[in-house]
């Protein structure tokens, strides 16, 4: 690259941030897929963001003389038995839901990342322990486990996080597990420790920011679950209370609604909640193909 | 085989001790003092105390523990508060409505998802494989509950073909005498096709909206490991050997390709056995995970407990059948 002649880069060094959005602007115009869902991503996450201010009806405030109306131009996805204008509820309701799967998904990254990195790097009694430990949640159906937990701990939304990062710390800490076992004695660790590093400065330093792009996929990919998996909890009456919008439990109020026709109730709340697990399953995809084409199916 | 079963059989202890070791302790952080809760809001200390003692909850931690395992070694799983019937029963009872649901769903999506990715692999490009991908990415996708709200909306309120999504059977029609407590199966037995129809009837939109749901895993594995044992040298050499295309897709292909299938489906069961619960909300199916749900939200601990380690000492019990019937397909394994 350094010997390039002069002419094939006209333009002035780009920075590195540039260089960044530069290789991200290629990579999403070879992939229409996953640009069209990293589209998706930014719409959610304007919509947690800066939803409750844009929406055109507070998501609290009832009205009885409205209640149960078909979508109209008023009321875009129609309003609920307490005449919540439900468009207002389903935006409203981004910044909970996703914040719930980020939450979990982030605590479990750290804890079960560093569990399996650890597992994978030292062997013997820490790989044990986290082992077992992982193998006692796979033995569990992990909605059930989930359930038993909230449960058990108080029916909260810190618990509902905390549940939905218990249930994802097996997937965590085996592929960190592996990815960490498989470096534990390449050249660059070898060279690390020959330089007189420590084990731990090693494994902090050099083995971990190897494992990340692979580790911010698998991250991408939980999100999907972690969503369905706490709007299932709030869906059965767990975590979130009413009146408080989240989708899972918009879903399980307009439940009594749809054998009698009202199908608008349960339906936005509940296509919301599909585009963000469709956007983070398609997003987890793309990133997947970028960062280990190997493992594409 | 049977020394096979056996040492498959020992592999499966230490999951079964984890999962009574986690159920335990699983009442044991439950926060609030489980022994005024048993004695209402207004016991007086000495009736706490009682209880306490009744319960045992005056003991160290680990004569708890002993007392737990001995009691579950009895099949006493505790009472549920909110009905006041054995933990045990009520789960014994309901289990069937939840077995047959669930196996159904599994059969339903095993029946479609293994064809259509077989054809999937075997004609990429087509509209079986687009349908297939279709199908898997839409499957990941949906939310459990949600497929099973539309279902009951398209297909009863619209259309009228499905009956009012409430139980095992519609409110004419009584159950077959007991046998396996399977509905199907029990009115084929008394050759009672209508009470059968009717089963079948209600049966039809749960189990398929859990089909639906564990029919994206199956039929995206079946596809993939299908493409990777056609891709495979065993089949080139078949094929130059002039064997019939259908003796190398079905005995040889095939039978390799089953593997990973067969242990999806061991991921696939954890799945469904929580998507059981949230689709007998929505049906109201009168099964183990309703109850479970009817004492979370009542704070009736203990047939919560009960549902888990029931959950999952079934899912163990099934992830060994998986192992052995891993056995049975791959001769290589045995060995191992």
């Amino acid at each position: 690259m350094t010997d390039m002649p002069a002419e094939a880069f006209p333009l002035p060094r780009p920075s590195a941030t540039g260089n960044l959005l530069r290789h991200a602007r290629h990579v999403l115009a070879g992939n229409p897929v996953t640009a069209f869902s990293f589209l998706l991503l930014l719409f959610l996450v304007g919509c947690a963001l800066l939803g409750p201010s844009l929406v055109p009806y507070d998501p609290q405030a009832s009205n009885s003389m409205r209640a149960l109306q078909p979508p109209s131009a008023q009321h875009l996805f129609g309003t609920d038995q307490l005449g919540r204008d439900i468009l207002s509820r389903v935006v409203a309701a981004t910044r909970l839901d996703l914040g719930i799967a980020f939450f979990s998904v982030a605590l479990v990254f750290a804890v079960g990342g560093l569990a399996g990195v650890a597992a994978g790097f030292f062997g013997g009694w820490t790989d044990r322990i986290v082992g077992r430990l992982a193998d006692t949640i796979m033995a569990f159906p992990l909605f059930v486990l989930a359930m038993g937990v909230v449960a058990a701990l108080g029916n909260t939304v810190t618990n509902i996080v905390l549940a939905t990062a218990i249930v994802n710390f097996p997937l965590y800490a085996r592929i960190a597990r592996g990815e960490a076992l498989v470096r534990r004695e390449a050249g660059y660790v070898q060279a690390a420790r020959l330089c007189g590093n420590g084990e731990m400065r090693i494994l902090l330093t050099t083995i971990l920011p190897n494992i990340l792009p692979i580790m911010a996929v698998q991250m991408s990919l939980t999100m999907g679950y972690a969503i369905l998996n706490a709007a299932g909890l709030s869906f059965i009456g767990l975590g979130v209370r009413p009146p408080t919008p989240e989708w899972g439990i918009m879903v399980a109020e307009g439940a009594s609604f749809i054998v009698s026709g009202e199908w608008w109730v349960a339906l936005f709340p509940g296509l919301a909640l599909m585009l963000a697990v469709f956007c983070f399953n398609l997003l987890g995809d793309g990133l997947r193909d970028i960062v280990d084409p190997q493992r594409r199916t | 085989m049977l020394r096979i079963a056996l040492s498959r059989l020992g592999t499966a202890v230490p999951s079964l001790v984890g999962v009574v070791i986690v159920t335990f302790l699983l009442t044991r952080v439950l926060p609030g003092d489980t022994a005024s809760y048993f004695a209402g809001p207004v016991a007086s200390p000495e009736a706490i105390a009682q209880i306490k003692a009744q319960l045992g909850l005056d003991q160290t931690l680990p004569v708890q523990f002993g007392r737990y395992v001995s009691d579950l070694a009895r099949g006493d799983l505790g009472t549920s508060l909110g009905t006041g019937q054995p933990v045990l029963r009520e789960i014994a009872t309901r289990l069937p409505a939840s077995a047959e649901l669930t196996l159904c769903g599994l059969l339903l999506a095993v029946l479609v998802a293994v064809p259509m990715g077989i054809l999937a692999a075997l004609r990429q490009g087509s509209w079986v494989d687009h349908l297939c991908r279709v199908l898997t990415t839409a499957g990941v996708s949906l939310p459990v509950f949600f497929t099973g709200l539309l279902a009951v909306y398209v297909f009863y309120f619209l259309l009228g073909w499905a009956p009012s999504p409430l139980g095992r059977l519609d409110a004419f029609s009584s159950a077959p005498p007991a046998v396996t407590n399977f509905y199907l199966i029990d009115s084929l037995l008394a050759g009672d096709s209508e009470t059968f129809l009717a089963a079948l009837s209600q049966l039809a939109l749960p189990a398929l909206t859990l089909a639906l749901f564990a029919l994206a895993p199956l039929a995206r594995i079946t596809r993939a490991s299908m493409l990777a044992a056609l891709d495979s040298d065993f089949i080139r050499t078949a094929r130059a050997s002039g064997l019939a295309g259908r003796t190398v897709v079905v005995t040889y292909a095939f039978r390799n390709a089953m593997l990973p299938v067969v242990t999806t489906l061991g991921m696939v069961f954890s799945f469904l056995l929580g998507a059981n619960v949230l689709v007998e909300k929505v049906f109201a199916w009168p099964g183990i995970g309703s109850y479970a749900v009817e004492a979370l939200i009542a704070s009736d601990f203990a047939p919560v407990q009960g549902f888990v380690l029931t959950m999952a000492i079934l899912y163990i019990a099934l992830n060994l059948a998986i192992d052995l019937l891993y056995g049975l397909i791959d001769p290589r394994a045995k060995a191992g």
